[in-house]
């Protein structure tokens, strides 16, 4: 018996208390993630593993759950791949825990499933355990999402933001501010439309491509939260270096610009969902650019900046008409402003 | 203070325009610039158009810049 | 994007510069007295590549920085009530007044919410007939028009449950007190281009020329404000104090008579208090007497608070452009825009925060 398929259209308290209800909201999940270790039910999965370990985990509360580009179940999937790829090891199974609003009508919630199971799909991952409770209502908002997950690491493969070093070239995968435009779209109180669509997506296929062509990728990192601002000044002070980046050089999409102007947002500070940066010694920049422009997920990648000797822990930007400025970490939260 | 950017407009319906910049739309109240057509650009500030963008005069704007030097 | 791009254009920006370094040592103090500038001029690093020859100050020109902390103390009182909900623009936000802040208020459950246009607060006001809606309303003169058309939609609506608290200020009345003060040696204003939107390059004639002060209205591209240099140092070089637009592609002579009309048909002028001023002439609005059902502090009978501001804030010298913020006993050290003392470090047009964050 399956719930998505069955009689009962909103979540209650009785899918989290253990019994026949919790059953059958278990199964119709396995019955999505359609993997092995999950079907056999035992209380842990076990599972065959080779090589360093890398281990990883992560919460979703995003709002709205559902937006241009996706919805909160694709993000947890892919946020956590890309976690795993940023150290360069190659994704190999994942958890995922729900925790659920008393109410929340079993439609969306198949979606959400259903967005879990393609993300993992496309990546080529496994969901082999997960959990899932109930709350009252008022208790969570609508859903949170738990996942975490574990990948192995090829010998000589070392990267970390640590290992940015001077004379490296900073290569960003493809256009930024995507999502958190997206996001905001979404919220009714801001009252625009645009077409900005989440960028969403798995970043382990263009990783291994790099690490084909290249073994001495020094760092590798998804500007996500606080935006490419925040992911640099973190690189710079971890790797104890300056870092200069040109700002006709930063990929965007012309209706963020636009989205951006409107609200007085800085681009550089908006979440991003399917991009990196990689520091990469000289020799190998031009290779490592080629083999990301060919894949459709790092088509608009562009060398951005350098990694540099002088103001250490700083990130600095030459500007659009060829001035400089310090560019810092975010502070507080980006609030749309006029004045 | 003063942050407002030209945007284009799309439609007019009495008082309020549906206005766009390199794709992202808003509504505008026009009630400040009368004689407003539809392709036409103005300023959006806080979601009211508060002047006309003059495309000769930016243009004019431009030349000076070129002419420069 | 159009009209924008072409404005950021590196190579005509490289021409305007270097067009401003023909005029080799001439000095020249030049503030700017709107916060869109002050942001523009640091982000785009355009202080650093101007030549030393030329002092660029940050005048009071933000609007969230001026307020008194009385009225933040007073906007802090409104959120507190529970029967009302709190409408603002962003930054004021994270504005600390003498006991809280809006945020900190927020965080402990009122009803404070953030707004992009005055039609949002009327939106939530129709939404919410069991409150009472109050609508901060700070600004200059382009964002005074717009507060005033909503009071007028408003009282057509015959809406009881929507108020403004008003902290609108001028920006002539405070151009010729900075110049009346002698303080700070002033040969040119860049003047805020969206102002002037409003009010017209003619309201800063008398200031020209009774001050023999230069005055350029700039837009807010970094080709803009390089132009608006340009033609500063060349009044100043030839000795001249006129007003001149730079942004004509969007200011007239005579502003937007339209505009305008809205101002005085629902607002009259007042003597208001300035952090860092002090109470200027006629420098402030308020709602006319016929408007006073809209007036938050009468309907919420806000009372004058004790107000205090922290001695060693330097906000209010850093306003008149008689101090950099690296001058500020507490800048970067105790005051961080993580931990903010005053609002010039926290608004995001506020000269220290520009400081910190860009340079």
């Amino acid at each position: 018996m399956v719930e998505f398929d069955g009689n009962t259209k909103k979540i209650l308290l009785a899918h989290g208390s253990g019994g026949k209800l919790t059953h059958r909201l278990i199964k119709s999940f396995v019955k999505k993630f359609a993997s092995l270790p999950l079907a056999k039910l035992d209380d842990s999965a076990v599972l065959g593993f080779k090589g360093k370990l890398a281990l990883t985990t992560d919460s979703y509360v995003v709002n709205p759950i559902c937006f241009p580009g996706g919805d909160i179940g694709k993000l947890a999937i892919n946020g956590t791949i890309n976690d795993l790829a940023m150290v360069g090891a190659k994704p190999l199974y994942l958890t995922a825990s729900a925790i659920i609003e008393e109410g929340f009508p079993l439609l969306e919630l198949e979606r959400i499933v259903d967005s879990m199971k393609k993300a993992a799909q496309a990546a080529g991952v496994e969901i082999v355990a997960g959990d899932t409770k109930v709350v009252e209502k008022g208790g969570a908002d609508k859903i949170f999402l738990t996942t975490s997950g574990v990948g192995s690491i090829d010998s000589g493969i070392d990267i970390s933001s640590k290992n940015a070093q001077v004379g490296d070239r900073i290569i960003l995968s493809g256009t930024i501010g995507d999502h958190g435009i997206a996001i905001l779209s979404a919220r009714e109180n801001l009252n625009f439309r645009t077409k900005v669509k989440s960028d969403s997506q798995p970043l382990n296929g263009i990783v291994s491509e790099i690490l084909k062509v290249s073994k001495k990728v020094h760092t590798l990192r998804d500007p996500t939260r606080g935006g490419l601002a925040t992911t640099l000044n973190e690189i710079a002070e971890q790797s104890k270096v300056g870092i200069e980046i040109e700002e006709n050089k930063i990929p965007i999409k012309e209706e963020v610009k636009g989205v951006c102007e409107m609200l007085g947002l800085d681009p550089l500070y908006i979440a991003n969902e399917g991009k990196l940066v990689a520091f990469v010694p000289e020799k190998d920049c031009e290779k490592i650019l080629n083999v990301l422009r060919k894949n459709r997920y790092g088509k608009d990648a562009n060398v951005i900046g350098r990694v540099v000797s002088q103001h250490k822990g700083r990130v600095v930007v030459k500007t659009s008409v060829g001035g400089e400025r310090v560019l810092d970490m975010l502070t507080g939260e980006q609030l749309p402003r006029i004045c | 203070m003063c942050l407002a950017i030209p945007a284009r407009i799309l439609k007019i319906e009495n008082n309020l325009a549906i206005v766009d910049t390199a794709g992202a739309r808003r509504e505008a109240d026009i009630r400040m610039v009368k004689d407003v057509k539809v392709g036409e650009y103005i300023l959006i500030h806080a979601g009211f158009a508060i002047e006309k963008v003059r495309k000769k005069e930016a243009e004019e704007t431009l030349r000076l810049f070129r002419e420069m030097g | 994007m159009k009209l924008i791009d072409e404005f950021r254009d590196k190579a005509l920006a490289e021409r305007l510069l270097s067009k401003i370094k023909e005029f080799g040592s001439l000095r020249a103090n030049i503030m700017e007295v709107c916060g869109t500038h002050t942001v523009v001029i640091f982000k785009q690093g355009l202080k650093g590549m101007l030549p030393d020859n030329i002092n660029l100050l940050s005048g009071p020109g933000c609007p969230v920085c001026v307020t008194s902390q009385e009225d933040v103390d007073k906007a802090i009182e409104l959120a507190k009530n529970r029967e009302v909900i709190v409408t603002t623009f962003g930054d004021l936000v994270r504005v600390p007044g003498t006991n809280s802040s809006l945020e900190e208020e927020k965080a402990s459950g009122a009803d404070v919410r953030v707004i992009y246009s005055p039609r949002d607060a009327l939106r939530i006001a129709r939404e919410n007939p069991a409150k009472k809606v109050v609508l901060l309303a700070i600004g200059f003169e382009t964002t005074s028009p717009l507060i005033a058309a909503s009071v007028l939609d408003a009282r057509k609506e015959k809406m009881g449950n929507f108020f403004i608290f008003s902290t609108h200020k001028l920006i002539p009345p405070v151009m010729e007190a900075l110049l009346e003060s002698r303080e700070v040696k002033i040969d040119g204003f860049i003047c805020p281009g969206h102002v002037s939107v409003t009010i017209g390059s003619s309201a800063y004639r008398h200031i020209a020329q009774r001050y023999k002060v230069s005055c350029v209205i700039a837009g807010f591209e970094p080709l803009d404000v390089l132009q608006s240099v340009f033609m500063l140092l060349k009044q100043i070089k030839q000795n001249r104090a006129e007003v001149e637009i730079e942004y004509f592609r969007a200011v007239k002579t005579e502003g937007n008579r339209i505009a305008q009309e809205l101002i005085s048909e629902v607002f009259e002028t007042a003597d208001v208090k300035w952090r860092g001023l002090g109470i200027i002439p006629n420098s402030g609005l308020r709602l006319r007497k016929e408007f006073s059902e809209f007036d938050a502090e009468k309907e919420l009978r806000l009372r004058p608070r004790e107000s205090k501001e922290n001695p060693d804030c330097a906000c209010g010298e850093v306003l008149r452009g008689v101090k950099r913020p690296t001058q500020c006993k507490l800048y970067g050290r105790l005051c961080t825009p993580e931990e903010p003392y005053g609002p010039c470090m926290v608004s995001s047009e506020g000269t220290c925060a520009a400081y910190y964050k860009y340079s």
